[in-house]
């Protein structure tokens, strides 16, 4: 597989953060539940049972991926009709993707949806290469403008108008 | 016979033109997408959950119902017409339909795949009505540690059968848990894993957690790794198959329909077992066992059967026990919890005009697939051809939309965009989503019953197996994890031949 194209060393350095992400996941599990009070009316079993159940699940879950690495063990990144595996990721087209995502997050309440959801279609449509600036954006505004109709008027769903207020 | 009286009265429901309609807009969306690249049957619903917060759960379930039948045959369509099948149901159909599609017989195998997949949803909806009355009798009976024991199955099934690794499986799992648990504990009122964040107290919205996890993880992990150079795409005319063809496919229909159904109704990781199953018995009972590997109609034919029957049989323990088997039946689980309905052996009680309704729906569903298939083929298989930015593009735009409809916050859009994170770095380090999913869904449940299960015990952990029944499927437990890796080392040896085999023909 294509995998193997990649530095295995590189990737079983990340793949040992994933144990650590693990790791860490599972001790905030921990460390939250011992701070829950124990309320013995309510039956046997308090709130705590479960999260140090799974925090304990998961610091295992680590210490057996970690071993697996260790052990020259490698997840297998998920193939599709579209992914091409034999390359890295492109972290510049996630960068922008982020970017664009990130844009709308921050411009929703205060441009409204209309505006902010265009932004974030012609962003990502240009991350992702498109490079037809002119009907990129016709077709961002038709669409932003399109679903901000649709959840107003036909699912009752107010998104924000913002800036368009009294044009919509 | 009670089932069928309560079955006509669903298809008086499901006859109503509005909800004809929905069942309508359902399996045309639902092809539509399952042809699209990308996107399955689970993310579609999740990207569809907003509209729940307008629409009736009945109209909402038809649509549903609609999309879960129409993403399988879209899903079929892309695997045959393109090489690399993206649902892991998918797969083995790929195998024989890519090749006679090379062939020149992309028609045939779009036939015997549609035809296949309408008499397996045909036969699977009626075992699912003839079947759930009865198991739903039997599910009252059930107590707290039967339902306990029943989802300890559901997690351990989907963990150990699903993909290469169980450590990875079980990391998903977990992960799943720790984020399900994030709120307000319902039995003491404390605030667990919220950070103290007001926002988190009533829990992750479902509708962030699936489309984070299905649409935003997958894009963001498909256009990190976008195909540069365009996909090799068959290009047919209307799907339709001859006498010849029909004499070989029937057998299959009918076998792959026996082998599905009851593998989607237990939680055994979805199609991914059986529609093997059924490619590896084609294969010793054709009489043209030279043909496999080079595009033989009964490798399609069975397999897409099964996968189509494995779907029906996946209704059977969401809507009695309130169960998923799969990430689709899983997000369908969810959208009935944001109703504030429990599917469960009561459900058939309670919304029996809803559940009869979308049962009556499956079936209409399934004539309108097949009217929409055969003739329809060329213009799915145009689908394929959308400009892939757009694609990526409209997934992110709409999750986007769904996430901050859920409570019009801007909190629940930083969310998504950190379970896409998640759902991108579980895709790049092989953890499987499906246990996530499951976790996150079926976890809260599971604690509640778990503890009901000693709070009736005193505390005592035999209370969670002294049943009959919970010591059977702890029994079943004990099965599902050293079968499995027994089936996973022959399959593996058969693929490994099939891999052979399409090497030498110079794919």
């Amino acid at each position: 597989m294509s995998t193997q194209s990649v530095s295995t060393l590189k990737q079983g350095r990340s793949e040992l953060g994933v144990a650590l992400l693990l790791l860490l996941l599972g001790g905030w599990a921990v460390i939250d539940a011992l701070q829950l009070q124990e309320l013995d009316t309510r039956g046997p079993v308090g709130p705590k049972t479960v999260p140090i159940t799974v925090g304990v699940l998961l610091i295992g879950t680590a210490v057996l991926l970690a071993i697996d690495v260790l052990r020259g063990g490698r997840g297998e990144q998920e193939a599709g009709e579209d992914v091409d595996l034999a390359h890295g990721s492109d972290w510049k087209t996630l960068g922008l993707l982020v970017v664009a995502f990130v844009a709308n997050i921050l411009l929703i309440d205060r441009l409204g949806w209309p505006v902010s959801g265009a932004v974030l279609f012609f962003g990502t449509t240009f991350a992702l290469g498109s490079r037809h600036l002119i009907r990129n954006a016709i077709i961002s505004i038709v669409l932003s403008v399109g679903t901000w109709y649709l959840f107003n008027l036909g699912l009752g769903i107010a998104l924000p108008v913002g800036i368009l207020k009294g044009i919509l | 016979m009670d089932a069928l009286n309560e079955l006509l009265n669903g298809f008086a429901t499901a006859a109503h033109p509005t909800n004809l309609l929905y069942a309508f807009v359902g399996v045309l969306l639902g092809t539509a997408i399952g042809v699209l690249p990308g996107i399955g049957p689970a993310m579609t619903i999740a990207l569809l959950l907003p509209i729940t917060y307008s629409l009736e759960p009945t109209q909402a379930f038809i649509m549903f119902a609609g999309i879960y039948y129409g993403g399988m045959y879209g899903g079929s369509t892309t695997s045959i017409l393109l090489n690399t099948p993206g649902e892991s149901a998918s797969v083995v159909t790929a195998i024989e339909g890519n090749k006679m599609a090379r062939k020149g017989r992309a028609a045939a195998a779009l036939a015997t795949a549609a035809i296949g997949s309408f008499i397996a949803g045909t036969i699977g909806t009626l075992l699912l009505a003839l079947v759930a009355p009865s198991i739903v009798k039997l599910a009252v009976k059930m107590g707290a540690p039967d339902y306990f024991a029943v989802m300890v199955l559901a997690f351990i099934a989907v963990t150990t059968v699903l993909g290469s690794s169980k450590v990875r499986g079980l990391a998903a799992l977990g992960i799943g848990l720790l984020i399900g648990l994030i709120g307000i504990d319902p039995t003491s009122g404390q605030q667990r894993l919220t950070l103290g964040l007001p926002e988190l107290a009533d829990g992750i919205d479902v509708v962030v957690v699936a489309v984070g996890l299905f649409a935003v993880g997958e894009a963001l992990w498909i256009a990190a790794h976008l195909r540069r150079t365009p996909a090799d795409i068959i290009s047919v005319g209307a799907a339709r198959m001859s006498r010849e063809d029909w004499r070989r496919s029937w057998k299959p229909w009918l076998r792959g329909t026996a082998i599905g159904f009851p593998f989607g109704a237990i939680p055994a990781g979805g199609a991914e077992i059986p529609t093997f199953l059924s490619y590896v018995t084609e294969k010793k009972l054709s009489k043209h066992p030279e043909e496999f590997g080079k595009g033989a109609i009964e490798g399609v034919a069975g397999p897409e059967a099964t996968n189509n029957a494995s779907a029906a049989g996946g209704l059977v323990p969401l809507l009695t026990l309130g169960i998923p088997t799969t990430a689709t039946a899983a997000v369908m689980l969810g959208a009935f919890q944001s109703y504030g309905i429990q599917p469960g052996p009561r459900l058939l009680e309670t919304q029996s005009t809803l559940v009869w309704g979308l049962v009556a729906s499956l079936f209409i569903g399934n004539v309108i697939l097949l009217a929409l298939n055969l003739p329809l083929a060329p213009m799915w298989a145009k689908l394929l051809r959308i400009p892939r930015p757009y694609l990526y593009a409209g997934i992110l735009f709409f999750a986007s939309i769904g996430a901050y409809a859920a409570n019009l916050s801007t909190f629940d859009l930083w969310l998504l965009l950190l379970l896409g994170a998640l759902g991108f770095g579980m895709r790049r380090f092989g953890l499987p989503v499906v246990p996530a999913i499951i976790g996150i869904i079926l976890g809260p449940t599971a604690e509640e019953q778990m503890r009901r299960a000693l709070q009736i015990s005193d505390g005592q952990v035999s209370g969670l197996y002294n049943t009959w029944f919970s010591k059977l499927v702890y029994v079943v437990i004990l099965l599902v994890l050293v079968v499995p890796p027994i089936v996973g080392r022959l399959r593996r040896r058969s693929t490994d031949k099939e891999l052979v085999n399409s090497d030498q023909t110079g794919d």
